[in-house]
C-alpha cells in the first residue's frame, strides 16, 4: 500500500493492475552482496511521485523502474557512488534523501553543531553572570495570596 | 435543524471567547472585580457551545445525514459505526472542531481551577486562552464550516479514505490534540507572565501540571500514530521522519525541555526567561504542526483537503501568535528578574544540559523539515531531506542526552559531586556494560550498533531503578536496615520521584526496542499455497488464499501458519488486500503475530495469475518495546501528576477538601 499517492496516480496504478508492495521477488539479484548494496542505495533514493518515501518502500511503478536501474548499474560493475551519480544525473538532486554537502545545503548540515555551540555559549554566559540585585517586590495583597497558596500545599 | 443550531452554537462560542479574551484584561486595568468574574462563565459557556456543536456534527455522522456536506464527503451508509464516529475528525473541518473542543475544554478547566493560581495570573491566562479560542473558531466558521449543507442531498456519501478506516483514527488525533492544545495553557501562562512583567516559582508550579498533562498525552498520541503507521502502511517501519511526524516531534522535544526547565525554575528560581521562551516555542511548534498538517504545504495522507485560503488564514494565525508572542517576549523578557545561580555540576546543571540537547535536537528537526521548502522558495532548487539526514544528525545529539539522564537524577541540587554520583551509578553502568558486551558476544557477526543500543537502554532502566533504590536506602546514619524499611520508604517517596523514574525507564525501554530493530529480518518471495517463506527464526507456510467479504470491502486473504525453526507451530496470521468499492481503493492489511514483545509481520503483495502471491515476512524482535516504552513514559507523567505538589492547579480538588495535615513542599 502506498500512503501518499494522489487519487489520480492511484487510479492509474489500479488501471495498470500493479498494486503491490515495494521490492518485488523478481527484482532481487542472485548475488546476495550486490542485492544488499542495492537495498542500501535504494533506501537513500526518493520515490519521485511519492511524498517522503524511498524507492525501497514505495510500490509506485516509477520506484520500481528506479530500483531496476540501480540493480542494472550494480550489475554493470558501478560502485555505490557511481550509481548515485548516475541516478542524480538523470533525476536531479531531489532524488537524494540525504542531501549533498554543498554551498546551498551548508546551513542545513551546520545546524545541529551550530545549535549546540550557540546553546553552549549561552549557558557559559549564564553560568558566569552574577545574580542581579534588583527585584520587584510583591504587594502586601500578593504576599498574602502567595502565603495562602504555600500554606495550603 | 440540529445542524443549524450547531452552527449557531459555534457563532455563540466565537462571541463568548471574545468576551473571555477582553473582559479579564479590561477588569485588571479598571480594577472591576465583578467584570473580572465574567471570564469564568464565558469560558464555561464557550466550552458548552463548542461541545454542543461537536455533538451536533457527531449526530449527523452517526445517522449518515447526507444533507450535510461534511458527512457526504467523508461517510457512507455501509461504513462501520465506529468509523462513522471517528470519521467526525477524519477530515479537515471535523478535526479542527475537535481541536477547538479540546482548546475550549482546557479554557474551562483553567476557569474552574479557582484559587490555585494568583488572581492576576489567572485573569491574564484566561484572556490569552480566550483569544486563541476566538481566532480558531473564527478560522473554522469563515474557512472550514463543518455545518455546510449539501443541496440537493445525495443518496450516498463518498466514504472515508480507507486508510483512515482504522481504530487508530479513533484514538490518535484526540490524544495528539490534547497534547498540542494542552500546551496552549502553558503558552497562555507565559504570555500572562510577560504582560504582568513578573514570574516566579509560583508560576512554575501553576504551569507544571498543565505541561505534564499535555506532554503525557502528546507522548501517547505520537506513539499511537507510530504504531498505526507501523501496522497500516505495510512495510513495518515505525518512524519515517515524515514532515507530519516531525511536526508532532518538535513540540514534544520542546515540551520535554519545558517539563525539565520548570523543575529548575520551581526548585532553584533559575532559567526563568528561558522557560518562558520555551513555553512560547512549544505552543508555537504545536501551531506550526497544525499548519504543516492542515495547510497542504506538504501534501500527504494527513492533509484531508488542500485549500489555499485556509493556508493563508493559518499562516496569519501563526504570524499573530508566534510573531506577537515573540515580540512581546523581546519587549518584556528583559524586565523579568533573573534567578539564582548554579554550579555546572549539579542537578540543575544536568537539567540545563538536557535543555541544550533537546533544543538542539528540536532545531535540527525544525531546520531539516523546513529547509527544502525555504530553499525552493528562495533559489527554486529542489532538494530532499529524508531519514538518512535525520539519522545522521539527530541520533548523535540524542545519545549524549540519554547518557546524562541517570546523572541528572543522581546529582544533588546546587552543588553536585560527579564522583559520588558515578559511584552510585557504578552498579548501573557496570551492569549495562556487561549486558551490552554479552549481547555483542551472543550476536557476534551481526550489527554492532544494536548491542550498544541495548547497553544504553539497560543503563537508562537500571539508572532509574537505582535512583529509587538508593534514595529509599538513604545515606549515612539514615541508612535503612532491612528490605522492608527500603520498601516502606520507597512507597513513601513523592509521586513525582516515581514519575521521573518511570518516565526515564520508559525512555530506556524505547531505546531497547529501537536497538533491537538492528536484528530485524526480512523474507521476500513468491509463494504458492503449501509453500514456505523464512525470516529470522520463523517460517511461514501459506495455507491458502481466498476471498473474504467485509462490511464495506472485499478482501483477498492469505492464511499463514507460523512455525519456529524446530517445526513447531507458534501461531497463525492472515494478511490481505482490501478493495473498497466506494472509493475504488485497495489497502494492504498486514498480518501480525505477537510473540511476547516480538512480532512476526506478514504483508501480502501481488496476487499472480498462477495462484502464487508475493509475500513479505518480517521478524521484528522486541518491536513492541518501542511503544511500551512510550506508554511507560506517559504513565510516568500521569504518576507525577498525582503528586501532592501538583494539587495546585488541579481543578477544584484542592478547594473542595483542604488537606488536614499539610506537608511542606519539597
Amino acid at each position: 500500500m502506498n500512503r501518499t499517492l494522489g487519487p489520480a496516480a492511484l487510479a492509474l496504478l489500479l488501471a495498470l493492475g500493479a498494486a503491490a508492495g515495494a521490492v518485488q521477488p523478481d527484482e532481487i539479484l542472485p548475488d546476495a552482496r550486490l542485492e544488499t548494496r542495492a537495498r542500501d542505495i535504494s533506501a537513500g533514493l526518493r520515490c519521485l511521485v511519492c511524498q517522503n518515501q524511498s524507492i525501497d518502500d514505495s510500490d509506485a511503478p516509477l520506484a520500481r523502474d528506479l530500483r531496476l536501474i540501480v540493480r542494472e548499474r550494480l550489475k554493470a560493475g558501478d560502485d555505490d557512488r557511481q550509481v548515485l551519480d548516475y541516478v542524480v544525473g538523470r533525476y536531479g538532486e531531489y532524488v537524494l534523501l540525504r542531501p549533498v554537502l554543498a554551498l546551498h545545503t551548508l546551513l542545513l548540515w551546520l545546524t545541529p553543531l551550530a545549535a549546540l555551540l550557540l546553546g553552549g555559549f549561552g549557558i557559559w554566559r549564564l553560568a558566569r553572570r552574577q545574580p542581579s540585585a534588583g527585584q520587584q517586590a510583591l504587594s502586601p495583597a500578593e504576599e498574602a495570596e502567595v502565603a495562602a497558596l504555600v500554606r495550603r500545599d | 435543524m440540529l445542524i443549524e443550531v450547531g452552527h449557531f452554537a459555534l457563532a455563540l462560542a466565537l462571541a463568548l471567547s471574545l468576551v473571555q479574551a477582553i473582559m479579564p484584561v479590561w477588569a485588571m486595568r479598571s480594577g472591576d472585580t465583578a467584570l473580572r468574574a465574567v471570564a469564568t462563565p464565558a469560558a464555561l459557556g464557550a466550552f458548552a457551545c463548542v461541545l454542543f456543536a461537536f455533538a451536533a456534527l457527531t449526530y449527523a455522522h452517526a445517522t449518515s445525514d447526507f444533507s450535510v456536506q461534511n458527512v457526504v464527503e467523508n461517510s457512507h451508509t455501509t461504513k462501520p459505526f465506529l468509523y462513522k464516529l471517528s470519521g467526525v475528525w477524519g477530515n479537515h473541518e471535523g478535526s479542527m472542531l475537535l481541536w477547538i473542543l479540546i482548546l475550549a475544554l482546557f479554557g474551562a478547566l483553567v476557569a474552574v481551577a479557582r484559587d490555585s493560581v494568583p488572581t492576576v495570573l489567572r485573569a491574564n491566562t484566561l484572556a490569552v486562552q480566550g483569544l486563541v479560542t476566538f481566532v480558531f473558531v473564527l478560522f473554522l466558521i469563515t474557512t472550514s464550516n463543518p455545518f455546510a449543507r449539501a443541496n440537493p442531498a445525495p443518496m450516498e456519501g463518498n466514504d472515508l479514505n480507507p486508510l483512515l478506516q482504522d481504530f487508530g483514527l479513533a484514538v490518535h488525533p484526540p490524544l495528539l490534540y490534547v497534547g498540542y492544545v494542552g500546551f496552549s495553557i502553558t503558552f497562555a501562562f507565559a504570555i500572562a507572565a510577560l504582560i504582568d512583567g513578573r514570574i516566579d516559582a509560583v508560576w512554575a508550579r501553576a504551569v507544571r501540571p498543565w505541561t505534564l498533562i499535555a506532554w503525557s498525552f502528546l507522548t501517547l498520541g505520537i506513539a499511537m500514530g507510530s504504531y498505526w503507521a507501523y501496522y497500516e502502511l505495510g512495510w513495518g517501519g515505525w518512524w519515517f521522519w515524515d514532515p507530519v511526524e516531525n511536526a508532532s516531534l518538535m513540540p514534544w522535544l520542546a515540551g520535554t525541555a519545558l517539563l525539565h526547565s520548570t523543575v529548575v525554575m520551581e526548585k532553584r528560581d533559575a532559567l526563568k526567561v528561558w522557560t518562558v521562551l520555551l513555553a512560547i516555542l512549544t505552543f508555537s511548534l504545536s501551531l506550526l504542526g497544525t499548519f504543516i498538517v492542515r495547510s497542504g504545504v506538504l501534501t500527504s495522507v494527513h492533509t484531508f483537503a488542500t485549500d489555499p485560503t485556509r493556508g493563508v488564514f493559518i499562516l496569519a494565525i501563526l504570524i499573530l501568535f508566534i510573531g506577537g508572542s515573540l515580540a512581546l517576549f523581546a519587549w518584556r523578557a528583559p524586565m523579568l528578574r533573573q534567578g539564582g545561580l548554579f554550579a555546572p555540576i549539579s542537578r540543575e546543571g544536568a537539567l540545563v544540559m538536557n535543555n541544550l540537547f533537546l533544543a538542539a535536537g528540536c532545531t535540527t528537526v525544525f531546520v531539516g523539515t523546513l529547509y527544502p521548502l525555504f530553499l525552493e522558495m528562495l533559489t527554486s532548487e529542489k532538494i530532499s531531506v529524508g531519514p538518512p539526514f535525520f539519522n545522521a544528525t539527530f541520533v548523535p545529539i540524542a545519545i549524549p542526552l540519554l547518557l546524562i539522564v541517570p546523572f541528572g537524577q543522581t546529582l544533588a541540587w546546587k552543588r553536585g559531586d560527579v564522583h559520588a554520583a558515578s559511584q552510585r551509578l557504578f552498579a548501573a553502568l557496570g551492569l549495562a556494560l556487561a549486558i551490552g558486551l554479552a549481547v555483542l558476544a551472543l550476536t557476534w557477526g551481526g550489527p554492532v550498533l544494536a548491542p550498544v543500543g541495548i547497553g544504553l537502554g539497560a543503563y537508562l532502566i537500571l539508572g532509574a531503578a537505582m535512583e529509587i533504590i538508593s534514595r529509599a536506602r538513604g545515606y549515612g546514619g539514615n541508612r535503612a536496615r532491612t528490605i522492608r524499611d527500603v520498601a516502606r520508604r520507597a512507597a513513601g517517596m513523592p509521586r513525582s520521584a516515581w514519575g521521573t523514574a518511570l518516565a526515564h525507564a520508559g525512555v530506556g525501554i524505547l531505546v531497547l526496542g529501537i536497538a533491537a530493530q538492528g536484528w530485524a529480518t526480512e523474507g521476500l518471495s513468491n509463494v504458492k499455497p503449501g509453500e514456505t517463506l523464512a525470516s529470522g527464526p520463523y517460517v511461514a507456510t501459506l495455507e491458502r488464499v481466498g476471498p473474504r467479504q467485509g462490511e464495506n470491502y472485499a478482501e483477498t486473504t492469505a492464511f499463514l501458519t507460523i512455525r519456529n525453526k524446530a517445526g513447531d507451530v507458534v501461531g497463525t496470521t492472515e494478511t490481505g488486500k482490501r478493495f473498497y468499492p466506494s472509493r475504488k481503493m485497495t489497502v494492504t492489511e498486514s498480518g501480525l503475530l505477537t510473540l511476547g514483545v516480538s512480532q512476526v509481520y506478514a504483508s501480502l503483495g501481488e496476487v499472480m495469475p498462477d495462484g502464487s502471491i508475493g509475500l513479505r515476512l518480517y521478524y521484528k524482535p522486541l518491536v513492541l518495546l518501542i511503544w511500551i516504552g512510550c506508554l511507560v513514559m506517559a504513565i510516568g507523567g500521569f504518576v507525577s501528576l498525582t503528586d501532592r505538589r501538583m494539587r495546585v492547579g488541579a481543578p477544584k480538588r484542592a478547594k473542595a477538601k483542604p488537606l488536614p495535615n499539610a506537608v511542606p513542599a519539597e
